[in-house]
């Protein structure tokens, strides 16, 4: 059995608004071991992204426990988790938030700049490579709005990746993207799953689910089912299908 | 995350608002420029003064009569008695601090030649009179001891009082003039002092030996001051007290009894109106230190939009593992370099104003270093002090609350 990445047991997410308290997450008890691609599935509104936002330590939940790659996160300080988030945790977000005005290579850098223990040198090396294994070795010097935007998602993908995580969560990353370009993005997960890593993938299109190993359904804050995904489909075959483009 | 890091991210921000941020540093650069210039101008004016005041004679200590004054309240009750040539004799025997000493009559009047005529004070002192008051004569000569002997009438002529009653073609020496309708020869024209800092012509003067002021002119016995000169400007104090024991001894006061004279010197004067100019460069300084205040609140509010305009950059940071501290530190380190970098620019046009303002007045106006590294100082802590809200306020935010905002 390989060694589990996310242990989650009895968690609950409440949120006050007013008078009113939204149970985002009641009771969720999940498990993903390494080299899992966990698809995390459900309506709007079912607490897709409160998961993974507490799955990325940005958020705290109202009970229950969280144990990352062995480290139970719910006694952490502030600063603890800011380290946890850049050693363990690599994310990708639907609007890709990549920093205006800043060159690719210097977006993939920025976690890598509170990593005392990464020199300037190695930095810029492990930036390029990281670039380079998602295809943009030669838009380093572009600026995001002269990128695209499944080229911003892919520079965005490198910089989840330049700190080598244990997991990347990823929400929605191809909300954006038409569907050659969501394919595209997801046969560089499939990519980076084949060679081992552990992925956790948010999305409400059940044809990108196909592209994982496993899927979990949310609906009202609770897991209603999950499963193992019989044969995922590969996105880079998928691509060759499509039909060309012609204007 | 690292200093140099940090500065270069606070730097490329900054580079992105170019235009804002040079007018959020525009109160600093007024602020600085104003300090710089302000204590540039006190300090000048204070070294004009003290060059005045140190050209009206070599380490002069003059003996005036009256007793001790404060603010023009005469202290206690003893009674003034009228200096006569005999205490500049005492003087001149009992005092070896002292290398010169003159006695001085003065007296006004209305001097006329041919057919112009200029109200002016005949000053009457020793041959070494002039070496007292450092007065150099610029051609001619000065009266000599038998002249002063004989209350020879001759003068020496200041420069304003030639070119009134002669014009600049007339050589005035060799001339006779009228002082109060007593003929007096020209012997010598003075070389040119300008005005002092008070507004006074130095130049509007005659001056002749004293016996002539005295008995030719006013027609008195005693004399108005005694002049002299200590042999350097440390030997004033004990100048001082050689010569009030002198004159105490001339006067034959008896001990306890309060002087019945007064003695100042320049040394005295300097630090008087020093600390008068002091007292105004303080207030012209603080006056531009709340421009400087004011700087300081401009870059407070352009930090906190720059807060809120950059709060998912916040959340985006802390998400690849920014801590508070690094948060806090890029912004700090942002607002430190806007008032920086606004204090050198500030240095900058100080300087410049500052000998712009010295050619227009002719002050020595000096930059004072300090003024220049205080500014420094006063700059990084403004950018620390008012950066430190709303860099605090960036660092406290919740990691998904920044970076769900919109
Ligand atoms: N910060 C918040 N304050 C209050 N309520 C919140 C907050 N965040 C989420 N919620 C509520 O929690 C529930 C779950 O939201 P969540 O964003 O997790 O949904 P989701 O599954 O990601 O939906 P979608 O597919 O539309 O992104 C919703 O009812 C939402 O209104
Ligand atoms: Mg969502």
């Amino acid at each position: 059995m390989k060694k589990e990445i996310i242990s989650i047991h009895q968690l609950r997410k409440d949120f006050h608004v007013g008078e009113v308290t939204v149970h985002a997450l009641r009771s969720v008890d999940l498990s993903i071991r390494e080299g899992d691609f966990v698809a995390i599935m459900g309506t709007s509104g079912s607490g897709k992204s409160t998961m993974l936002n507490i799955l990325g330590c940005l958020d705290k939940p109202t009970s229950g426990s969280y144990l990352l790659d062995g480290t139970d996160v719910s006694n952490l300080s502030k600063n603890e988790l800011a380290r946890l988030r850049n050693l363990k945790l690599g994310f990708v977000f639907q609007s890709y938030n990549l920093l205006p005005r800043t060159s690719a290579l210097e977006n993939v850098e920025l976690p890598l700049f509170y990593n005392n223990s990464v020199k300037p040198r190695e930095r810029r090396e492990r930036a390029m490579a990281a670039l380079g294994a998602v295809g943009l070795a030669d838009r380093v010097h572009h600026m995001p709005n002269q990128l695209s935007g499944g080229q911003q998602q892919r520079v965005a993908i490198a910089r989840s990746l330049v700190n080598d995580p244990v997991v990347i969560l990823a929400d929605e990353a191809t909300g954006n993207l038409d569907t050659r370009t969501s394919y595209e993005i997801m046969a560089l997960f499939q990519d980076l799953n084949a060679k081992g890593k552990t992925i956790v993938f948010v999305t409400h299109e059940p044809e990108i689910a196909g592209f994982t190993t496993r899927n979990v359904h949310f609906r009202d804050g609770s897991i209603v089912k999950q499963h193992a995904v019989e044969n995922p489909g590969s996105a880079r075959e998928m691509l060759t299908t499509l039909p060309v483009e012609t204007d | 995350m690292n200093i140099t890091n940090l500065s270069k991210i606070a730097l490329s921000a900054l580079m992105r608002n170019k235009f804002r941020a040079f007018l959020t540093m525009l109160g600093i650069i007024i602020g600085v420029a104003s300090v710089i210039a302000m204590l540039a101008i006190g300090e000048g004016s204070k070294k004009s003064i003290q060059q005045q005041i140190s050209s009206m004679g070599s380490n002069l200590v003059m003996v005036m009569p009256g007793s001790q004054m404060m603010g023009g309240v005469q202290q206690g009750n003893a009674s003034s008695k009228a200096l006569e040539t005999r205490d500049v004799t005492a003087i001149r025997e009992a005092c070896p601090s002292i290398t010169a000493v003159s006695p001085e009559v003065r007296g006004g009047g209305q001097v006329v030649a041919g057919g112009n005529n200029w109200p002016t004070t005949f000053y009457g002192g020793d041959v070494n009179y002039l070496d007292i008051k450092k007065v150099e004569v610029k051609a001619g000569r000065m009266f000599t001891e038998q002249e002063v002997n004989a209350a020879a009438k001759v003068c020496l002529i200041g420069q304003t009082v030639a070119d009134n009653l002669f014009g600049t073609e007339v050589d005035p020496v060799g001339q006779t003039i009228r002082f109060r309708n007593i003929p007096v020869k020209v012997i010598g024209l003075l070389e040119e002092k300008g005005e002092n800092t008070f507004g006074m012509d130095q130049d509007d003067l005659l001056i002749g030996p004293y016996t002539t002021v005295q008995k030719r002119i006013l027609a008195i016995t005693h004399i108005n001051a005694i002049l002299s000169s200590a042999v350097s400007e440390e030997a004033t104090t004990q100048a001082v007290t050689e010569i009030t024991a002198a004159m105490r001894a001339s006067h034959r006061q008896a001990e306890g009894e309060e002087d019945d004279f007064q003695i100042r010197t320049q040394a005295e004067l300097v630090s008087t109106f020093s600390s008068i100019s002091d007292i105004l460069t303080t207030l012209l300084g603080a006056i531009s230190a709340i421009s400087l205040l004011v700087g300081g609140i401009g870059i407070m509010n352009i930090m906190y939009v720059s807060v809120t305009e950059r709060t998912r950059e916040i959340g985006l940071r802390m998400s690849t593992g920014g801590r508070g501290r690094d948060i806090l530190m890029q912004f700090l380190i942002e607002s430190v370099m806007l008032s920086v970098i606004g204090g050198i620019f500030g240095i900058v046009l100080g300087v410049v104003a500052s000998s712009v303002i010295g050619n227009l007045t002719g002050w020595p106006i000096a930059v004072m270093p300090e003024a220049v590294a205080l500014s420094f100082v006063v700059c990084t802590a403004i950018g620390i002090f008012f950066g430190w809200y709303p860099a605090r306020k960036a660092a406290n935010l919740n990691p998904i609350d920044a970076l769900r905002f919109e």
